[in-house]
């Protein structure tokens, strides 16, 4: 039963709500109470929602809640602030041979809201950011 | 004081269906389709896209189109007949993802295909009570049509959204009506993964009848004929049947074409005549009135008269249009089998 951890992340899956260090202007995802400069005064930071891809790797044989949806992309994206976050890759054809003619290194992508999985049959869906092409 | 939309936003999947494919399976006359039906594809939404995530897409375009704070907003309202969960509601995920709560009167409409029109019904309304200074209404569906019905070739997936406030309105809202009876022409009952309905009975006595009376009523409170109209928009359950109501009503088909959304994106169900009502104000002039009558199984009809003000140019570029999404070139098509998969209608092993 993961629904209480999914309710504590509510502010980053749903949000992208940061923080970022007032001392040496550190953007954190998700958030830390304590800066790498030793700072503790923070001020929240909205992350953006567009950037490109850095990098990705296609998962074939993912983990039991995401078997329907295999082959699965995770990406890291690189988001207009710097700011470098993992999402899923989202609105890819449904049968694709060779990804690296659909995903270049740099493609611009936005942040979409979408459902991350399911607990089970009868338990809770989960929601939050993956990215899809532009 | 006048109240009107200040922001929309209409949100369409990028898979598809054509109409070809799926009477290719059930042995379907596809010219037969396309020409009686006027269906020529449908939306599918991806496996990871619901009811509330298509609400939450078209809500944040229409706030990109508002330009206001999302915490100005005093309710959110969405109306669905595929909300993803019996009991928990979708607008509470929406509002919290918009980072609307929790000063926000939350609820999840039903109504068949007019619980959009209902949420943006009760919206507007509480913004001319007085009771706050903005409110939501949003229409969503991942519509269901059984394998093999007629149903198949329309139900599609998408929605819209409406904020509804007093200052930079986009289109003021004149006259509202709405026309309510018990007519069983379609329904779903509990535990039931489709739809059942009437066949032929769904037409007269229900779709033509509940339009047709609130658009007449409507105009007679507005003192208004079709003429006075640049734009009409009706529930679209195919491209037949708005065309045909229009038609008796004294529209003609120029008036209905903007709004028509259904041959090329299916219908969205609740997120019908909405979607469609955002594709005209995509394209309205100032001082344009639109008539919008939505239908809704079981049944009844909500209307609206909106007259489009000069900030409608300031705001529409804000956000993806409509038809720019139904036309798409980031369409994807889907075969039978991919679309049964993506829809759920495969019965999995119990592992999956």
């Amino acid at each position: 039963m993961l629904t209480p951890r999914v309710y504590t992340e509510i502010p980053q899956r749903y949000r992208l709500e940061a923080n970022k260090c007032k001392a040496c202007g550190k953007v954190f995802f998700p958030p830390r109470l304590v800066c790498t400069c030793g700072s503790q005064d923070f001020e929240p930071y909205r992350l953006p929602t567009r950037g490109k891809i850095v990098t990705y790797t296609v998962v074939r044989t993912p983990g039991f809640v995401f078997k329907l949806q295999k082959p699965i992309v995770l990406a890291i994206v690189e988001l207009e602030d710097g700011t470098r976050i993992m999402a899923q890759v989202t609105d890819l054809p449904p049968v694709v041979e060779d990804y690296s003619e659909i995903i270049k290194i740099g493609a611009e992508v936005e942040l979409v809201f979408r459902k991350i999985f399911s607990e089970q049959e009868a338990g809770i869906h989960v929601y939050g950011y993956k990215c899809r092409l532009i | 004081m006048k109240v009107g939309i200040v922001g929309y936003g209409a949100y369409i999947p990028r898979y598809r269906i054509k109409a070809e494919e799926i009477a290719k399976q059930w042995g379907d006359d596809p010219e037969a389709i396309k020409n009686g039906l006027d269906l020529y594809e449908k939306s599918v939404p991806g496996m990871d896209e619901d009811t509330i995530t298509i609400s939450y897409m078209a809500a944040k375009y229409a706030l990109q189109r508002a330009g206001i704070d999302p915490k100005e907003i005093g309710a959110l309202y969405i109306g669905s007949e595929s909300h993803p969960y019996a009991v928990k509601p979708s607008g509470t995920v929406v509002a919290e993802a918009l980072g609307i709560t929790p000063d926000v009167h939350v609820a999840d409409f039903e109504f068949a295909c007019k619980a959009g029109s209902e949420a943006m019904f009760v919206a507007y309304s509480h913004v001319k009570a007085g009771n706050m200074k903005y409110a939501m209404g949003i229409g969503a569906d991942t519509s269901q049509g059984a394998p093999g019905d007629a149903l198949e070739y329309s139900a599609a997936a998408g929605g819209a959204a409406f904020i509804f406030g007093t200052e930079n309105i986009v289109a003021e809202v004149e006259y509202t009506y709405s026309f309510t009876t018990d007519t069983p022409d379609f329904w779903r009952r509990e535990h039931e993964f489709y739809p059942q309905h009437a066949g032929r009975f769904t037409g007269e006595p229900a779709y033509f009848k509940h339009v047709l009376s609130c658009a007449r009523e409507l105009m007679k409170m507005a003192g208004a004929t079709p003429q006075d109209f640049a734009y009409a928009v009706f529930h679209m359950p195919n491209g037949k049947f708005p065309v045909r109501a229009g038609s008796i009503l004294g529209f003609k088909k120029e008036q209905l074409l903007t709004g028509l959304v259904v041959p090329w994106m299916g219908n969205t169900y609740s997120g019908s005549s909405p979607t469609g009502l955002t594709a005209i104000l995509d394209e309205a002039k100032p001082g344009d009135r639109i008539l919008m009558v939505s239908f809704g199984s079981g049944a009844g009809s909500d209307g609206f008269i909106f007259r489009v003000t000069d900030r409608i140019l300031e705001v529409r570029d804000k956000a993806p249009k409509t038809w720019e999404q139904i036309k798409s070139d980031k369409r994807m098509y889907l075969d039978y089998g991919l679309y049964a998969k993506f829809r759920g209608k495969i019965i999995l092993r119990p592992e999956l």
